[in-house]
């Protein structure tokens, strides 16, 4: 089976990285990755937000695919993310399921 | 840049909300109140977005007792357009009108006045004008069962004029967008 390959990107403006890596490592784990194999990448200028397409922090991609993916609209910019949980509220990180979820289709995905 | 002591004046200020209307704090004319909430906020941030229910909830259980509530977005809307003047009046229209004052505080005057950091960033003022709490709504931007609870102590304890057991809390939150 081919591990996806996962990405937290994060700017430091904003205090929710570290929440969001933890959650992603347990999803990781939770599907049976290894947590360490995360990459986690700092988006610091205008300039590489506009290069990475990053519309805010944290953006958490697997397969270079957005677990929640933004609107065609969605501003390319350093700033918090605003995520939604499956719940409505609103939330800084995405929701944990909408982790898993993300993960295990990019695992049935390499392994078909 | 230093935030307000606990203790200290409030900055007076005089600020449009979304309608036109001015609203002031302290200075000649501003309207005299058991306790005032200031609350530096926006529309684009996560905190911001996840605080304000519990935060509007607040001022409507306090109206009854005069307490006024004032929400303040400071940030640079040229380089984030979801917090400009006319997003905000968009954002009360949408919802139907707000029963707290949203204000535009365009040259980032009163945020600095503050040394407010971050949205949110709670700051509540006692009836002789000086600041009594300053931080958090509560605990955890995640929890909505925490009911703004560190403001509500705040108020509970200006409005019966005793010390405010847990005046300073670390304001949680995006940071303000001041302009270059």
């Amino acid at each position: 089976m081919t591990r996806p390959q996962v990405e937290l990107l994060f700017w430091d403006g904003c205090p929710s990285h570290p929440q969001a890596l933890e959650e992603l490592r347990a999803a990781m784990i939770a599907v049976g990755l290894d947590p360490d194999a995360v990459a986690v990448r700092e988006v610091g200028t205008d300039g590489a937000a506009e290069g990475e397409r990053f519309v805010g922090s944290p953006t958490i991609r697997v397969d270079g695919a957005d677990v929640v993916p933004p609107g065609d609209d969605e501003p390319v910019g350093l700033t918090c993310r605003v995520y939604r949980l499956r719940d409505g509220r609103y939330s800084p990180t995405p929701d944990p399921a909408d982790l898993r979820e993300a993960l295990e289709t990019a695992m049935t995905r390499s392994t078909a | 840049m230093t935030t307000i002591a606990v203790g200290a004046a409030a900055p007076p200020f005089d600020l449009p909300d979304t309608d036109g209307t001015r609203h002031s704090l302290g200075g000649e004319g501003a309207p005299a109140a058991p306790a005032t909430v200031v609350v530096f906020t926006c529309n684009h941030c996560p905190y911001a977005l996840a605080w304000h229910d519990r935060l509007v909830a607040v001022a409507a259980d306090y109206a009854d007792r005069d307490v006024r509530t004032l929400f303040i977005n400071s940030n640079d809307a040229e380089r984030y357009p979801r917090d400009s003047f006319e997003a905000m009046r968009d954002r009360v229209r949408g919802d139907g009108g707000w029963a707290v004052p949203y204000l535009r505080d365009e040259d980032q005057s009163v945020a600095r006045a503050y040394g407010a950091l971050t949205t949110p960033d709670v700051f509540v003022i006692a009836p002789d004008g000086a600041v009594a709490y300053r931080g958090a709504p509560d605990g955890d931007h995640g929890d909505p069962g925490q009911d703004a609870a560190w403001l509500r102590d705040a108020l509970d304890a200006v409005l019966e004029g005793r010390p405010v057991d847990r005046d300073e809390t670390k304001p949680v939150g995006c940071s303000i967008k001041w302009k270059p």
